[in-house]
């Protein structure tokens, strides 16, 4: 039976996506739960397993593609950004998916990922983020804190973090998001804007590397610690948080604060309301800066989504619009272009 | 016209080829009036081969003599091979030209010189003291200072055309002039200025009448006493146009694609002597050919292995240091067994180099640039039109054994031109390509019994999904893995692959006798300034051989027993001895190189001193 016949006859499960792999990640990974979650959302996709393809570079998250039952291909460090664009122009039916981790996609393959988000190629990058070279045995990566004490660093890190979500906007990424390993549903529904949105998609995942990095984020994921530092992102809500929901941000100025709104002094029309439409980068902008501000909690969501047209498609259409205007490629025509002459 | 002056008698001299060097100021259009010359030349019926001499620096400061550019010209009634060692006349628009060119310029040779451009000013900017036209130093040479200027600007007097755009037709009138020199053809120029100027009809004007100005002058003036005939040459029947090595490269793989069927992908980021080769194929988007300028060399190689993998004909074309950056990619694609073209146009180096001069040091780097053993396929391009050949080759063996192949060229070739006998698009092969879409049994490295090569089967195929990556293969299975045995087992299937291309290109061709005292083996752009030095050695009398190399790795089967048949074995090469190396490893023979590296192409003359050296001793 053939694969489209499979699916009139029945939707895919998550099942469907697991390639059979041994998967190979250290036990307690957040990996798995990435995988997991994927493997959960990509049955509702409504894409034919077929047309998929995962594309990676090198480090623990770059195996993710032998982990999934689609197309895929295990590049080299820092290139999957770009790889990936290369066969979504030519191939521009397909929905290709990067998997990547925060030393191949911000350090090794940082201007591919800047160039990519601008031209706004049609494809969608999840970022594992562990703010550690796990592969390579622990060593400091660029979203590492500064301070941070690691094989290569023991006296501590004197590089400032990257904010992967600032670069994103900064590049002109039309989708990017964040998300955390350990919120299934979360990341889930993340997964599945990305896949809905068409142009450059990212997701920031935070993932915990238990190994390395054991904990880096569970001020964000663990009870009674993520109450009071998550703030999730949506559209047309007011941002609030706090385990009992009586906290809020509200601006001063450009200037993003927390104020309570149970004690009468402010309420819910106060507070900042989320447009993740919004045209101009401004409101994205103040919201990923409140990234590493300790006085605030760390944004969850989607910052900005916005319409732009593709490179793929738009490289397509100049080939349409050059074959409409001087007709498909005619070879021997080419080949005598231009000034001839015979010789009898 | 002053119709009242009496024609001198002047008589005709025939010759068997001719060099031109047109020299001036950036901005005085000395590479179109070269072009149009060519092109009046070719449609004379003379053979001809041309090199453009530009300025590295894009806008030079007028009158300097690193803003001088040049074009040369050699054209005959026999084979021409080269653009010249040395020129016969020096078409000279400023001090700076004849500065920088008068030591290419023969002896007894020809200096047309703009009298207008030896100023004062532009004196200095040339460093010369006194004016070389008037001060005795040329008299060495047959000197003609002429009125360029002036009497363009005489001929364009009524227009009432601005100073500037009258100073602009000057190089029409030098054009003229050397038009009626060697007796060409000027209707091919006028159809030019009318399409050129189609909207502007006083341009048509200004410049048909300084180009016929220039052609009458040599009538009427008493300085010039002697034209020159040149016979047509004896060329093979067809079709000609005159193409450069990187607009035939271009062409040759947008062949390659129409015979094969796949779609052209080209990944590249501008590098001096390659980027025209991006330019042209961006012209090419109704023949589906997608480019894309990629935000680095890396981008660029690992954009067209996506493409690949997707299904394209990906290729990528960069000069030396574009390919240092891109080989860890290159390992990438000998890995993942998937199609690829890689274009080096060679230029001199290490690092920066020299970015518009010539040389052919990447041999080494093509043929073992890459961590660990990482073989494929490496051709080199003979002459400008060769380009169209060795590019549709290099796509063919990368499409058939799914392999990387690096095509080499370099400045002088890419940029270099000489008529180009053209193919009908029939007459080309097809390229088998064919995508594997059954999937019983499928094995993503399950290999051609003859080839090697494995099925090549793109995302879009049903039930087919398998992953393909950097980390070494199990056979068949193409899982990862790490076995001791397997990997022993790939990394010879892939050294086999490349070798067992040698079944499938043509056998090394001796010019020349079969045996002797002398085999000269040469590669790549050096094939024209070989050629011509083994024909003279030989109408010396001189009993010399010559192979030239398009295939070296892997190199054509024939080529060792042909070697052994040679007392002596000279590998002329611009390098410091590359493919020496590799002939002395390969064959263990006691071959001798003769390199130069001075950013320059050979002479004819040095090679035939070298050669009759060898024979002496
Ligand atoms: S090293 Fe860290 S990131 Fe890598 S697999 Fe182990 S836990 Fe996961």
């Amino acid at each position: 039976m053939s694969e489209a016949a499979v699916k009139e006859a029945k939707k895919y499960t998550a099942k469907d996506f697991q390639s059979g792999q041994d998967v190979r990640w250290c036990p307690g990974c957040g990996d798995y739960s990435i995988l997991a979650q994927t493997q959960r959302v990509f049955p509702d996709l409504g894409i034919e397993k077929k047309d998929i393809v995962w594309v990676s570079g090198i480090g623990c998250s770059s195996r993710f593609p032998y982990y999934m039952d689609t197309y895929g291909l295990h590049g080299i460090h820092g290139r999957a950004a770009v790889i990936a664009s290369g066969l979504k122009m030519a191939r521009p039916e397909l929905s290709v998916w990067v998997a990547t981790g925060d030393g191949d996609l911000l350090s090794i393959g940082g201007n591919h990922f800047i160039h990519v988000c601008r031209r706004n190629v049609d494809i969608k990058i999840l970022l594992f983020n562990n703010q550690i070279y796990g592969l390579t045995k622990g060593q400091y990566s660029p979203t590492s804190e500064f301070g941070k004490i690691t094989k290569s660093t023991p006296w501590g890190s004197i590089d400032y973090p990257f904010n992967p979500v600032a670069l994103a906007l900064g590049a002109e990424c039309t989708f990017v998001a964040r998300s955390l390993d350990r919120n299934a549903k979360h990341l889930q529904s993340m997964i599945k804007a990305a896949a809905e949105h068409t142009g450059t998609a990212f997701i920031e995942i935070y993932q915990n590397c238990n190994v390395f990095n054991d904990g880096a984020f569970f001020h964000l994921t663990e009870k009674g610690q993520k109450e009071e530092n998550v703030v999730f992102l949506e559209h047309g809500k007011p941002l609030v948080f706090g385990a009992n929901s009586d906290k809020g941000i509200k601006l001063d100025g450009f200037t993003p604060k927390v104020v309570n709104i149970e004690n009468g002094e402010f309420s819910k029309n106060d507070l900042l309301v989320h447009d993740e439409n919004k045209n101009d980068d401004v409101l994205a902008y103040i919201l990923s800066s409140m990234t590493y501000d300790p006085n605030l909690p760390t944004p969850i969501g989607i910052f900005k989504k916005a319409n732009k047209p593709t490179y793929d498609a738009e490289m397509n259409k100049q080939i349409q619009k050059a074959i409409e205007k001087r007709g498909e490629g005619d070879l021997d025509k080419l080949l005598h272009k231009g000034e001839t002459w015979v010789v009898k | 016209m002053d119709n009242t002056t009496p024609t001198p008698e002047k008589k005709t001299e025939t010759l068997n080829e001719v060099v031109i060097h047109f020299a001036g100021d950036s901005g005085d259009g000395m590479q179109l009036t070269g072009t149009q010359f060519t092109t009046s030349s070719a449609i004379a019926g003379n053979d001809l081969n041309t090199f453009p001499d530009f300025p590295a620096e894009i806008r030079a400061p007028a009158g300097t003599t690193y803003g001088v550019s040049g074009f040369q010209i050699h054209f005959g009634s026999r084979k021409i091979h080269t653009p010249g060692d040395t020129c016969d006349v020096l078409v000279a628009m400023n001090p700076a030209a004849l500065r920088v060119n008068l030591k290419h310029l023969r002896d007894r040779g020809i200096i047309i010189a703009n009298n207008q451009g030896f100023t004062p000013k532009n004196l200095k900017l040339a460093g010369y003291e006194k004016n070389p036209l008037e001060d005795g130093s040329l008299n060495n040479y047959q000197l003609h200072g002429v009125d360029i200027s002036k009497l363009t600007a005489n001929a364009l007097e009524d227009l009432n055309l601005g100073s500037k755009i009258v100073d602009r037709c000057k190089n029409f009138f030098a054009l003229g002039l050397m038009f009626w020199m060697y007796n060409r053809p000027i209707e091919p120029t006028l159809e030019w200025i009318k399409s050129k100027f189609k909207d502007k009809p006083e341009l048509i004007e200004a410049n048909t009448r300084a180009l016929k100005a220039g052609l009458h002058y040599g009538d009427i003036t008493e300085i010039f006493t002697t034209r020159y005939e040149i016979q047509p040459a004896k060329l093979k029947p067809g079709t000609y146009r005159n193409i450069t090595g990187n607009a035939a490269m271009a062409l040759g793989f947008v062949a390659a694609s129409r015979k094969s069927g796949l779609e052209l992908y080209l990944g590249a980021y501008p590098i001096t002597p390659a980027s025209d080769v991006l330019h042209e194929l961006s012209q090419y988007k109704n023949f589906k050919v997608k480019t894309f300028q990629a935000e680095d060399e890396i981008g660029a190689i690992t954009a067209a292995i996506g493409a690949s993998y997707g299904g394209s004909l990906g290729i990528t074309a960069t000069s030396g240091p574009g390919m240092a950056l891109k080989m860890e990619a290159v390992g990438l694609a000998v890995m993942i067994e998937l199609p690829l073209v890689i274009a080096d146009i060679q230029r001199g180096g290490p690092s920066t180099g020299l970015p518009t001069k010539t040389e052919q040091a990447d041999l080494f780097q093509a043929i073992y640039g890459r961590n660990s053993e990482a073989p494929l396929c490496v051709l080199a391009a003979a002459t400008p039109s060769d380009c169209f050949q060795m590019a549709f080759e290099a796509s063919r063996i990368a499409i058939k054994y799914m392999t990387p192949v690096i095509l080499l060229s370099d400045g002088y070739i890419a940029n270099g031109a000489e008529p180009w006998l053209l193919p009908n698009a029939d007459e080309l092969k097809p390229i088998e390509a064919k995508f594997h879409t059954d999937p019983e049994n499928f094995m993503p490295y399950a290999r051609d019994e003859k080839t090697l090569a494995r099925p090549w089967v793109i995302p879009g195929t049903p039930d087919m999904a398998h992953r393909v990556g950097g980390l070494e293969k199990e056979d068949k299975t193409g899982d990862i893995s790490y076995d001791p045995e397997n990997h022993q087992k790939m990394v010879n299937y892939r050294a086999e692959k490349i070798e067992r291309i040698a079944d499938d290109i043509p056998d090394a061709v001796v010019d020349g006798d079969k045996e002797g005292d002398l085999l000269i083996i040469g590669w790549g752009s050096t094939y024209g300034a070989i050629t011509s030095a083994v024909e003279r050695s030989r109408k010396k009398g001189k009993s010399v051989s010559y192979v030239h190399l398009r295939y070296i790795n892997p190199f054509p089967k024939n080529l060792g027993e042909i070697l052994y048949n040679f007392k002596k074995i000279l590998v002329p090469e611009l390098n410091k001895g590359q493919l020496l190396n590799v002939l002395r490893a390969k064959y263990l023979v006691p071959a001798i190189g003769y390199n130069k590296v001075q950013g320059l192409p050979f002479k004819a003359a040095e090679l035939e001193t070298k050669i009759d050296e060898l024979l002496r001793g």
